[in-house]
Formats: C-alpha cells, structure tokens, sequence
C-alpha cells in the first residue's frame, strides 16, 4: 500500500506551492488548488481504509501493515528515527476522520474567508496542519510522533495567530504554544525514559506484547515509583497539554481567537485528539506496565469533563461555550481509555473512546461550522447580540440542533451510541465514577440547549443587516456533516476498532442506555425553561449561588494562576535578576580586571616617565639600597 | 602545499585583488566571486573527501600535507581535514558568502571593511583545515585581530569599548591556550605539534590535570563558556551585520571545535575526570543564557544571550563524551552557526531600516516588511527546534545522547537543558509577538521598503541550508558520526 505515501506528501507539496507563490496567484486559484489537493487526499484516505479493513484481517485479527518506513536520523546503533506509515485500525480511522473533516474545512473556508487578506497564507498553513497531522496518526514510532507532534503546534500556532494585526490572537498563539511546549517537554523527557530503558522507538516493538523489551524496566524505582510510571506519566503530560486536561487547558479556550473553521478543524476535531491517540496508541503498555498512571488517566479526564462543563454552563461567547465542551467531551475519551481492559469486551471502554473520538470530530466541527455561520451572519461571538436566528438561517439552525442532540447524547444520533458505551465501561470500572459521568453527561445537555436557545430563540436582537443564510460553499458542509452525525452511530464500530485487533460485536447496554438519556432529557427540559423564552430565572440563579457563578465565569481564576506564575514569577524573580546578575555582577568583575589593570598601570606609569633626572635618582637609590643590603648581611 | 590550502589562498588572492579595486562595483564583484568561489571548492572538497571514504580510505584525516616550517620546535604547517572539518567548512562558506552579500552596502570605507573581512576568513578557514597545534593556534590569532577593527570601525552604538573588551577577553582565553598548547607539546613527548601524533602518546596525568582545564577555558572563551561569555552580548550588539553573522556564526565554533579536537581528544584521561566542573557551567550557560534573552530589549541582545545558551548546549554535549552526543554537539554548531547568522542578518536588514533595535519601538513589521518578517519567523521557530528545520535534529541527538550517561547527576543536568527549549519558545515568540505582529508602532515605519535582491540572495540560502540540515539530517550526521570514531576510542582508552 505504498500509495498511501501521497497521502502525506500531497499536504505538503500544496504547502510549499501555495507559501512560495505567496500573494502572486488569485486568491481563487489558491484556494482551489489547496480543497483540490485535499478532495485527492481525502479520497485516498478513504480508499485505504476501504482496502485496510477488507484485506487487512486474514487471521481473525487486523494486522499492522508498514506502508512505508525509511531512517530519518540515527542516534546510536538501536535508536534511530524512521518515518514511515503505519496502518493499523486506528491510524485508519483517524485518517478517515481528519482528512473528512479537513475537506469540509476547506470547501467551508473558500465562503467564510471569502476577501480575507491572506487568503493564500491561509490555504498554506491548512495543508501544512493536515500533512503535520496526518504524520502524526500514521507514525510508525513515538519519536516520528513527537515530530509531527511539534509541527502540529507549530501550524496550530501559525494558524491561532492569522490574524496577526490583532493582539488578542497574538497573545493567544503565543499561549498556545508555549503551554503546549511545556507539557511536551514532559514528552520528550518521557521518551528519553522509555527508550533508554527498552532501547526503541518503535511503536511495533512497544506493543507487541513481548515482556522482554521491558525486562530492563523491572525492578528500576525512582522517588518511590516504578521507572515505566515515570515514562508513561511524563509521555501522558504531553497529551494531556495537547489535548487541554486539567490544569493545562488554559490555551484552548483563548486559541478561538483564531479564524472559525480553524477551531473546527484544529481545536475541535483533530489536533486536541492527539493526546487521546497517544493513549490509545500506547494504551498495551500503559496497560500493562503502568495501570495506575492509566487509571489516572481515568480520573484527571473524570475531573476536567466536570470542571469545563461547568464552566461552559455560564460562558456567553458561543465559541467559548464550544471550547469548553471539547474540553469536557475530550475528558470523556480519556475516561473511556483509562477505565478499559485489554480485548473483546473488556476492550470496550478503548472502542467507545475511539468511537466517541469519531463522532465528536463530525458534530463538533459541525457545531463549529455553524457557529462560524452564525458570526458570519451577525459579526459578533457574543451570545446576547443573537437570539431568534432560526428564521433567517434555517440550514444552520436544523444542522445545529442535530449536532446539539448527538452531543447530548439523545438517541439515534451518533453522540448517543459512543457515550453510551463510554458510560457503560465506566459503570463496569467504578459505579461512582460511572454515576459522576452521567451527571457530567446531564451537564452537557444542559449547556448546549442553553446556547441552542440563546441563539435561535428568545428575543430577537436588532441588527444592521438582516442576519442570512450562509453561501453554499458553508451550506454544503454542514449538511454533510449533519448527515453524518444522524447516521454515524450506526457503524457497527467494534467491527473495525479494538485494541486487539480483534472485531467484537457491540450490545447496546438498556440501563445505562435508559439513564443516560433519562438525565439528558431532563436537563433539556431544564434547559428549555430556562432559556427557550426570556425569564429572569437565570438571572437570580446567578446572584443566588454569586460565588460560584462568578468563580465559572472567570474560569475558576486558573488563568490568573498561570499569569502570576508567569509575569510575577519567571519573569519578574527570575529571569530579571537574573539579566541583572550578569550585566552587574559578571560583566562587572571582567570589567573590574581591566579597570584594576588601568589603575596599576597608572601607578606604576611613572617609572617610565623618560626623565632623565628621575632615572639617576632611582639608579642611585637602588645602588644604596643594594649596597645597604650587601653590607648588612 | 596541497590542495586544501587554496582555502586561505582564495581569500588571500581577494585581498591582493581588492587592493586594486577602484569603486564599491569592483570591491562588491570580487568579494562575490571570491565568496562563490570558495563555496564551490567546499562543495568540490567534500564531494572528493565522502567518495575517497566510500572507496574505503579510512585514515583519520584526509589530503594530508606536511611542510617543515620552524624545525628546531617541529613546528610543521600541517593540514588535514575529516568529516568534522568538512561540516565546519561547509559552514564558513555558506556563511561568508551570505556575510558578503549582507554587506553590500556597507559604509564607510567599503574596501578596508572586505580586506579585514578577508583575513578573517582567512584566520578561520586556516585554523578549521590545520592539524598542528601551532598553525591552528596562529591562525586562531589572525582570525581575532580583524575583529577589533571590524567591530571598532564599522561597529555601532559604544563600540570602541565592546572592540577592546571582545579582543581583550578572548586575547585572555588565547594567552591560556598558548600556555596549554605548550604544555601539552612538552609533556607528550611527542617531538611534534601534529594532533594525530599527540593523540599516540600518553600526557602524563598530573600535567593534563591543570592543561586540559587552561586548554578547555581558552577555547571556552570563545564558545561563550559561563562566565566568561560577557563579551559575547555587548560585542554582537555594537559589530556590523556580517561580522555579527561570522562571528556568532563561525568564530564562536572555533571555541567549541577547539575544546573538542585539542582538549577532548589529546587529553581524555583529565576530560573523563573532569568533566563534571565544565557540564556544571556549560549546564549554568544553557539555562542562564535562556533565561536572560528572556527580558532583553535590544534584539542583538536577545540573540547574543540566544547564543550563549545554545553554544553552551556545544560544549555540554561534548563534555557528556559520548558518540552521540557529541554528533549532536557538531550538529548543533552546523545549526547554530546557520540559523544565528540568519538571525543577525535579518536583524541588521531590520536596524537598517527602521533605525532602531529595541522591540519596545518596534510593531506590526510583518505587514510592511514581509519577506524579512516572513524569514524572521523561520529563523525564530528553527531556533526554538521546530522539526524540519536543523535545530530540532541537533537538540535532539544532543538530548538522547546525553541521556544515555545514567547516573542522576548527568540525568539532572540534561532533563534542565532540555528545558530550555520551553524558554526559548518564550523569548523568540515575545519578540516575533512584539515586532512583527499586531499593530504598526511607529508611523514612520508604514513606507519601508522591503528586501532587496542581495539581502533576498543571503537571507534564502541560510534558510536553504536549514532547511536541508533539518529535513534530510542523515547523511551529515553520518559524515560527523564516522569521524567521531578516534576521538572516542582516546576517551575509551
């Protein structure tokens, strides 16, 4: 399956065209070239996952196929990075996954950035993102996955920051980054472990399940842990900063400043899954060699998905809203890997967050889309300038509220089907933690039928212009990915991804079935009377519990956290006294030698002064005192 | 006299040329073509050294030659050039002809500034093909005079008093080399300056206990050990564009090709011992360095701090004395000397335009200056070790191989280097956030001009070389690796 190799190289090569040709080409052709390019890609994405699951499963099980895999840098004699293309179940699936929603992106992009300045920049640093993130999913090892890894965030960083006139989305971008380049330093410093300790990269080697690449680990403590907790613990950091978990989520909530479909694409659907990847992709050894750190996975998602959740609940900026509700569903995926086992259908928890991966990227880009269609209508992000919009914009409204059903988790729509199983293997791992995230799932519910009625009902607001309808370029994406939501649940999942390769039929659980959309049907209701219409009901809520209103609306003051850390902290009592030290101190000593050098220099000068009367006397004294001495001893 | 030595005749020739030459056409036409010239006879050496490697010529240096110059003190002019030379190389020709079309409209005194630019090269690229302590160390000594002119003549800001405390300080690391390369010539016994056959005999070890730290020091000067690197900040500031882009570009790696070839390789006993003072400073130079860039305004300043960081990251991968690490050090000097260059390039292209260095008076570039803004961005995210552009290559080979030293002081002093690729994604995207992006500070700065065709010609190549050094790493490192060998196996022993 060599040809897979175009799959990557295609993003890249549309990168170097359309950041060469800069602003000579019409902004058109650019953008045709750039969806062109990825209309290929994508149908090449979806021809290899076509031939990967007919061919792929000779022996009960899929088999991992090296498409391709060439020595990139060799470090010593057994560490080397390679790139190549590995295809496994899930590397298909998210080949699928980024390369659909990266096309919707794209045809959605030439009607909503239609006249930007920039419009060829733009193009660029999409194909740049897609082929950064496609060479992520089909690493063949974790270093090669580091190094997309980075690129993504650089392109995500490039892509934040379009607007660079604006010091907002500079500031953002510059967050972005430097949040997620922190939490990859604890990657990297991971891989450092576990490669030292197991002498490889390679993902095929790591999760073979042969014990004897580990052997070296046994028995090695560090503080009291074991080494692969270390490994495993530092390598989850980096997911957990990509993937914006509890406390390094800050950057994603302020990355919306970026252009709209780019939230779509980068801080919904694919970029902020890389973390649930990762997981997934190591999920043998976290498994294995490190269950507590996996089980921690379970609990600081547990702990996030609640936190944003509730945070979103009294968020006014739309995309806001929908930042923290990635968070929060984000939160439910590395629930569903932590509290998984190993195959069949202890393997269910893996399949679900997988399964809830793929749906999520369909409804959430959808509801970003949208959301993109709704500013684009009423040029603002704020909820209280909306209200009413259904009449005007009745395609975006019916695909929104489809996509706000699916994440409700309300059935048939494809939301309810991967939550549901979710929920299921949670309930099978710990009830509480099961009963905690049906709640949050209640929580979820409630949040997006708030901004489903702020938006499209209550009070119509007064607008310059009539709000319209978005041009077909926007239109059309929608209802692609709203079909796609309403009958996504109903692949048999399991059929295709498990962690053993092995398909396995799912069983709808009825009670958790029966409870989940129990408490999503009653915080809709909720929701509805609070929100449908005009009330003061939220109004008094909000100054009855004040406290907690106002600590979720400033986000729970983590921001300021990290902006004390930051300003008051590192830059002001380390890196200044720091600059301070070695101007004043270093500099200064070095400068002292040469000033103490001048000033014997300009006592000693005299004795050079060529005055021949000065010699005399001093050859004179110095005869005494010689012969003085001669005499004396 | 062999081939290799037509590396300082090139530039000797362009002084004898520019001597003649009547107007800034004549003086820019032979600067151009000597600085062509000596970027294809690199290209031609290198393509002889990796097919006579290939047909299976293993000797530690290649195209040797031997010329009796002073006998009663063997002194021999000797040259000889492996895998590492032809990295160095590489870069010094890459760097002066992109330096030479960077000063393309240098002022005052276009002529004085290209002859010393020429014994400069001269000085570096003698020192980078020598093989016998003494050569090396004279043409070390020619390659530092020019700068103090360089720097007091065509410099800015208070240059008369960052010339001498540049010459001065580094002068003081040459006087510790003289007495350390003296030292080690006596005590070998070795009746000869040549490095290879030094490497044979055996220092005694008392005598290598205080001449490998003077030797160490000497060249660390110049590598911008902590905390002898204070010339570095206020001598970059106040050089011209193309001494800054040499200077940090290749002289800097003299210090850290020096540590390595003198210091590592004559005297690895002391090394092996000693090494835990120097990964002390060059592991304080690393975070040190980040951390002041941190809060400067001056952007040279940034860089020349950027600098001390990462050639502190050099001398700390040679120190961790192993194949790998020391691969990455090399690399890293490649990718330095590369992308600093490019830095001070674009940031004399900038001051010449908007008259100012301070980020503060600075805002919104990218929209009337895009080329350069577009360039300086590049040169910020190779600098912060972006995959695909060379610094990320280099780091990282730097990192896994240090990483491979097991005990908690090693393991300590790499997990704080490696930290400090999150500062240096703090200042470089500060700066790249403060002068490029958001809005136009001073209104003055709406009507600038961008690029022109010389500085465009410089500005590409430098990326070119980046972007080939971090896209296609292997062979160069394979380059590196092989040559590393011998070095080893003394350390080995």
């Amino acid at each position: 399956m060599q040809y897979t190799l175009l799959i990557l190289i295609l993003p890249l090569l549309s990168f170097v065209i359309l950041g060469l040709v800069d602003s000579k080409w019409k902004a058109q052709v650019a953008g045709t070239l750039g969806t062109a390019i990825l209309v290929t890609v994508t149908l090449l994405s979806y021809y290899t996952a076509w031939e990967y699951f007919s061919t792929a499963n000779i022996t009960g099980s899929y088999q991992r196929i090296i498409a391709f895999e060439t020595e990139w840098v060799r470090f010593t004699d057994y560490l080397h990075i390679n790139l190549g293309i590995l295809l496994d179940p899930i590397s298909v699936m998210m080949l699928v996954v980024i390369s659909t929603v990266s096309l919707m992106v794209h045809i959605y992009s030439l009607g909503y950035m239609h006249g930007e300045k920039g419009f060829e920049r733009y193009y660029a640093f999409l194909s740049l993102f897609t082929f950064s993130m496609l060479g992520l999913v089909v690493a063949t090892n974790i270093f090669q996955m580091y190094i997309f890894w980075e690129l993504v965030g650089a392109s995500s960083y490039l892509l934040i920051g379009f607007y660079y006139t604006k010091p907002e989305a500079v500031a953002a971008s510059k967050k972005a980054f430097i949040v997620t380049r922190f939490a990859d330093l604890g990657f990297l410093i991971g891989i450092l472990v576990l490669s030292y300790y197991t002498k490889t990269f390679d993902f095929g080697i790591l999760t073979s399940g042969n014990a004897s690449v580990f052997a070296s680990t046994t028995g090695v403590t560090y503080m009291g842990i074991s080494v692969m907790s270390w490994a495993m613990g530092l390598i989850f950091v980096g997911g957990a900063g990509k993937s914006a978990m509890f406390p390094l989520h800050i950057w994603l909530p302020d990355a919306m400043e970026g252009p709209t479909p780019v939230s779509a694409l980068i801080h919904a659907a694919t970029m902020v899954v890389a973390g649930v990847y990762l997981v997934a992709r190591l999920f043998p050894v976290y498994y294995v060699y490190s269950p507590e750190v996996l089980h921690g996975v379970a609990y600081l998602g547990a702990i996030t998905s609640l936190f944003a959740a509730i945070i979103a609940c009294v968020q006014t900026d739309i995309k806001r809203v929908l930042a923290f509700s990635t968070i929060s569903q984000i939160g439910f995926m590395m629930v569903g890997l932590g509290v998984s086992g190993m195959g069949g259908h202890h393997g269910l928890g893996y399949m679900a967050s997988m399964f809830h991966l793929t749906t999520h990227a369909m409804f959430k880009a959808l509801l970003f889309l949208g959301a993109g269609s709704i500013i684009h209508a009423v040029h603002s992000n704020e909820m209280s300038l909306m209200g009413g919009l259904r009449k005007h914009m009745p395609i975006t409204h019916i695909s929104f509220l489809i996509a706000c059903l699916a994440i409700a988790g309300i059935p048939p729509f494809s939301g309810f089907f991967s939550k549901d199983e979710i929920l299921a293997a949670t309930f099978e791992f710990s009830p509480y933690l099961g009963a905690a995230m049906s709640f949050i799932a209640g929580l979820t519910a409630f949040y997006m039928f708030r901004l489903y009625y702020g938006i499209f009902w209550g009070v119509e607001h007064k607008h310059a212009h009539t709000p319209h309808e978005s041009p077909l370029a926007m239109a059309l994406p929608l209802i692609f990915l709203a079909t796609v939501t309403v009958f996504a649940g109903f692949i048999p999942f399991g059929e295709f991804v498990t962690n053993d390769g092995a398909p396995y039929e799912i069983e709808l659980n009825m009670l958790v079935a029966g409870i989940s959309v129990g408490v999503a049907l009653v915080f809709i209701l909720l929701a509805t009377i609070l929100y449908r219409k005009e009330s003061k009901i939220p109004t008094q809520l909000a100054t009855t519990f004040a406290g907690l209103h106002a600590a979720a609306s400033h986000r729970f003051y983590i921001d300021e956290v990290y902006l004390f850390i930051t300003k008051k902290i590192v830059f002001n009592l380390v890196s200044t006294p720091i600059a301070w030290f070695d101007r004043h101190v270093i500099d200064a000593t070095m400068d002292g030698f040469a000033s103490i050098t001048q000033r014997i220099s300009v006592l000693i000068k005299g004795l050079q002064s060529g005055d021949v009367q000065n010699y005399a006397y001093i050859i004179l004294m110095g005869a005494l005192v010689i012969a003085g001495l001669v005499i004396y001893f | 006299m062999n081939f290799l030595s037509i590396f300082v005749l090139i530039p000797f020739l362009m002084m004898v040329a520019l001597l003649f030459a009547k107007n800034r056409n004549q003086i820019n036409f032979i600067a151009a073509s000597g600085s062509i010239l000596l970027l294809i006879f690199t290209g031609l050496v290198t393509y002889l050294f990796v097919t006579e490697r290939a047909a299976g010529n293993v000797a530690e240096m290649l195209f040797r030659a031997d010329t009796v110059w002073y006998a009663p003190f063997n002194i021999h002019y000797s040259v000889g050039i492996d895998g590492i030379s032809i990295a160095m190389l590489l870069l010094t020709s890459i760097i002066v002809f992109t330096g030479v079309f960077a000063s393309w409209r240098i002022d005052p005194l276009p002529k004085e500034f290209f002859l010393w630019f020429c014994l400069l090269s001269i000085g570096v690229y003698g020192f980078f093909i020598s093989i016998d302590l003494f050569t090396m160390f004279m043409y070390y000594e020619i390659a530092l005079i020019p700068m103090y002119l360089l720097i007091g003549i065509w410099g800015t800001g208070k240059k008369e008093y960052a010339a001498m405390k540049l010459t001065l300080m580094l002068m003081g690391g040459s006087a510790l080399l003289m007495v350390g390369i003296l030292g080690i010539y006596y005590f070998s016994g070795a009746q000869s300056m040549n490095i290879l056959d030094i490497a044979q005999k055996h220092i005694p070890l008392s005598a290598q206990y205080f001449l490998f730290p003077l030797t160490f020091m000497g060249f660390g000067v110049l590598g911008a050990l902590f905390p002898f690197h204070t010339w570095s900040p206020d001598g970059h500031a106040s050089a011209p564009t193309a001494v800054s882009m040499l200077h940090a570009g290749v002289l800097m790696k003299l210090g850290g090709y020096g540590a390595f070839r003198v210091a590592m390789y004559l005297m690895p006993e002391a090394a092996h011992e000693m090494a835990w003072i120097f990964l002390i400073l060059t592991g304080i130079s690393v975070v040190y360095g980040a951390f002041s860039a941190v809060v400067q305004t001056d952007l040279k300043y940034i860089n020349a701090y950027s600098s001390v960081s990462h050639c502190g990251l050099v001398l700390f991968a040679i120190l961790m004395q192993n194949e790998t690490a020391m691969t990455g050090a090399i690399m890293q000097m490649l990718s330095h000397g590369l992308m600093t260059a490019l830095f001070f390039a674009l940031i004399g292209m900038i001051y010449g335009r908007t008259h100012t260095r301070l980020i503060t008076e600075m805002g919104g570039l990218m929209k009337i200056l895009p080329f350069l803004g577009v360039s300086y961005v590049i040169a910020g995210l190779a600098s912060l070790g972006l995959p695909g552009l060379s610094g990320f290559v280099a780091e990282m080979t730097i990192f896994v191989g240090s990483f491979q030293e097991v005990d908690t002081f090693h393991r300590a002093l790499t997990i704080s280097a490696a930290a400090s690729i999150v500062i240096t994604a703090v200042y470089i995207l500060r700066v790249v956030g403060k002068i490029l992006y958001g809005k136009v500070q001073n209104p003055h700065h709406e009507d600038l001009s961008d690029a022109t065709w010389w500085e465009r010609i410089s500005v590409v190549t430098l990326i070119i070389a980046i972007v080939a050094l971090g896209s296609l790493p292997l062979w160069i490192s394979n380059l590196i690796h092989e040559s590393l060998t011998p070095v080893v196996n003394n350390l080995m022993r």
